[in-house]
């Protein structure tokens, strides 16, 4: 024990005495299982080597396009962009009505409507980024505005950052604060909480950010915005993984993951499906508790869809350029 | 008394710029003319038949976009790297060919190094005399010029080894195509071997693929992949050869194969800029000529 002090053991470990938004006592002390390095990093390397053949494929291929967040996150954005993009999110196979619809389009706030508008009356949801994306660093009213604006204007989602300014400098109940905020903000709107796992340093500081992103309320934890170089990694999404399941064994809250940054190819896609199955069960493998947010990469899953259906292997000048 | 242990060398395929094995691990055993085991080469899949296509079209633009001069250099280049190293060429020839005499292993391996020369010397050439301006009834210039095609699959003859290669392999990249190379299936450790001069003579990553193996394993893929422009069938026995081209229509590549003429490795007819044009498209450009 006296060994194992330093690190921190529960949630309630990280929060001042007294929370200001208040922390029932049962989830606040939830334990943060340290994380062994080397053994995630194994089990994930492990977990990569799997190979899907034929109807498997298929299946898995087909699973990568209902848990898509289609993303478009830029400064170049306009509203025909987004139109495109979401008529893509509809059916994004113009030539084969099999193919399913994504799970939902993310776009920045200021695009919302243009989104809500053009994805009204199908399954694809609006989701947002918002709270001062991608940094979280703009003044609190601003960011809390910035979400309650985006969820009026239509967003069904939003993904706000976790303010790694405080969670680093080990203010972790101005995190937490901010975090049950944006909540409250989000009404029945989902919240997710991009970690930005790049700038978090260490595997345990990556477990230690999702269990206080998820007793704070999060709906979803989120790996990056993908504006910086490293984003989503396999033992990445299995450190969280587990999180998830610490999570859900100690308070039965089921917590989604989205994992994003860096994908882009129906091969990386399915590894993730295969931490996800194996490490939180196939009740997981839904787009109501697993998202893959790319832009690139339905391109790449139709490819290999294609494939699979004529053994021809593709062009990529074939596919859409977003 | 020493008794050194020989080092002998594994043939790997060459797939954008690195010597790798097959994905799938294989390899099959290479006799030479005696019948003894010369050594083992990569049996290749499909797989790495789709790799080198990733590889070839990702280096074809910047391939095309580098100044026919400095593509002659490279190509001129790659000669001068094959002299330094024509006694290993030689051998290799010797080894692989049946019945073939010293004399000829080295008249075949000047020939190919000879051939590079010549369409080096074609690089900055070919678009003059193949294009050209087009008399029109209009106050336009029209000028037609041939564009490299894109990449390139060609199927290399078995015998000999070396020379009808080069011979097919230098018109198809001069222009500004990348190539995947299927090896002679019979005889493929020359083509390696070229390889790694290929490796040592600034022809960038990609721009030539070699893989090894099968010819009724990886023509197929080859033929039917979307993304291969035109198929050379030169190697390839006629079932097979009228197989791959019907496979290559459905995804309108072009397709070539060498006339009995340009069979004559050795003899002049095997090198012409013609070769060049089989494997370009002609853009033609109309502009206003003004009063």
């Amino acid at each position: 024990m006296s060994l194992l002090s330093p690190i921190l053991y529960r949630v309630s470990d990280l929060l001042a005495a007294e929370s200001p938004t208040g922390v029932a006592d049962a989830v606040a002390g939830v334990r943060i299982t340290p994380v062994d390095a080397v053994g995630l990093e194994q089990r994930a390397a492990g977990l990569c080597t799997r190979s899907l053949k034929t109807s498997s494929k298929a299946a898995a291929l087909e699973l990568a396009i209902r848990v898509m967040d289609l993303t478009t996150l830029e400064g170049a954005d306009t509203p025909e962009r987004v139109q495109a993009l979401c008529a893509r999110a509809r059916r994004p196979d113009a030539a084969d009505w099999s193919v399913p619809p994504v799970a939902a389009v993310c776009v920045y706030p200021e695009l919302v409507p243009v989104a809500a508008e053009a994805l009204a009356e199908s399954p694809v949801a609006v989701a947002s980024v918002a709270g001062g994306f991608p940094a979280g660093l703009a003044p609190w009213e601003v960011r809390l505005a910035e979400i309650a604006w985006a969820v009026a204007a239509g967003a069904d989602e939003v993904d706000i950052v976790l303010n790694r300014s405080a969670f680093l400098s080990g203010r972790y109940q101005k995190a937490y604060d901010e975090i049950a905020a944006a909540k409250q903000a989000c009404g029945s709107a989902h919240l997710k909480v991009i970690l930005e796992t790049g700038e978090l340093g260490a595997y345990d500081q990556i477990r230690r950010a999702s269990m206080l992103a998820m007793v704070a309320g999060a709906d979803f934890i989120k790996t990056s915005t993908g504006k910086i170089g490293t984003s989503a990694t396999p033992p990445i999404a299995l450190c969280m993984a587990e999180a998830i399941r610490d999570m859900a064994e100690q308070t039965g809250r089921a917590v989604g993951l989205k994992l994003a940054g860096g994908i882009r190819t129906a091969k990386q896609a399915w590894h993730y499906l295969v931490i996800v199955g194996e490490t939180l069960g196939p009740e997981w493998l839904t787009p109501e508790r697993f998202r893959l947010g790319a832009s690139s990469l339905l391109n790449d899953v139709l490819m290999q869809r294609s494939k699979l259906g004529d053994g021809c292997y593709q062009r990529r000048e074939d596919f859409s350029v977003d | 008394m020493s008794s050194r242990l020989v080092v002998n060398k594994t043939y790997k395929q060459f797939v954008g710029g690195a010597f790798e094995r097959s994905e799938s691990g294989r390899s099959y055993p290479v006799v030479g003319a005696g019948g003894q085991l010369l050594a083992h080469a990569v049996q290749g899949s499909r797989k790495d038949v789709r790799d080198a296509v990733a590889a070839a079209r990702s280096a074809q633009g910047s391939w095309a976009g580098r100044t026919a001069y400095n593509r002659g250099q490279i190509l001129y280049r790659v000669a001068e790297v094959m002299e330094s190293r024509q006694a290993e060429f030689c051998a290799e020839v010797l080894r692989a060919g049946d019945g073939c005499t010293e004399e000829a292993a080295s008249r075949e391996t000047a020939a190919a190094i000879d051939r590079w020369v010549w369409y080096a010397g074609w690089a900055d050439k070919f678009a003059t005399v193949l294009g050209g301006a087009n008399p029109v009834a209009g106050p336009y210039f029209n000028l037609s010029v041939p564009e490299p095609a894109g990449v390139v699959g060609i199927v290399a003859p078995d015998e000999p080894p070396l020379l009808p290669l080069v011979s097919r392999l230098a018109p198809v990249i001069v222009s500004g195509n990348t190539a995947v190379v299927l090896a002679s299936e019979r005889c493929p450790l020359v083509a390696v071997t070229l390889a790694e001069t290929l490796a040592l003579s600034d022809i960038p990553s990609g721009v030539v693929n070699i893989c090894t193996g099968l010819r009724n394993e990886l023509v197929p893929p080859l033929a039917r992949h979307v993304a291969v422009d035109a198929l050379d069938l030169t190697g390839c026995d006629p079932g097979l050869s009228a197989d791959a081209a019907r496979q290559a229509a459905a995804t309108i590549t072009r397709v070539v194969s060498a006339s009995t003429a340009e069979r004559q490795w050795a003899e002049e007819a095997a090198q012409s800029p013609y070769l060049i044009d089989a494997f370009c498209e002609t853009k033609t450009v109309w502009h206003p000529k003004g009063r």
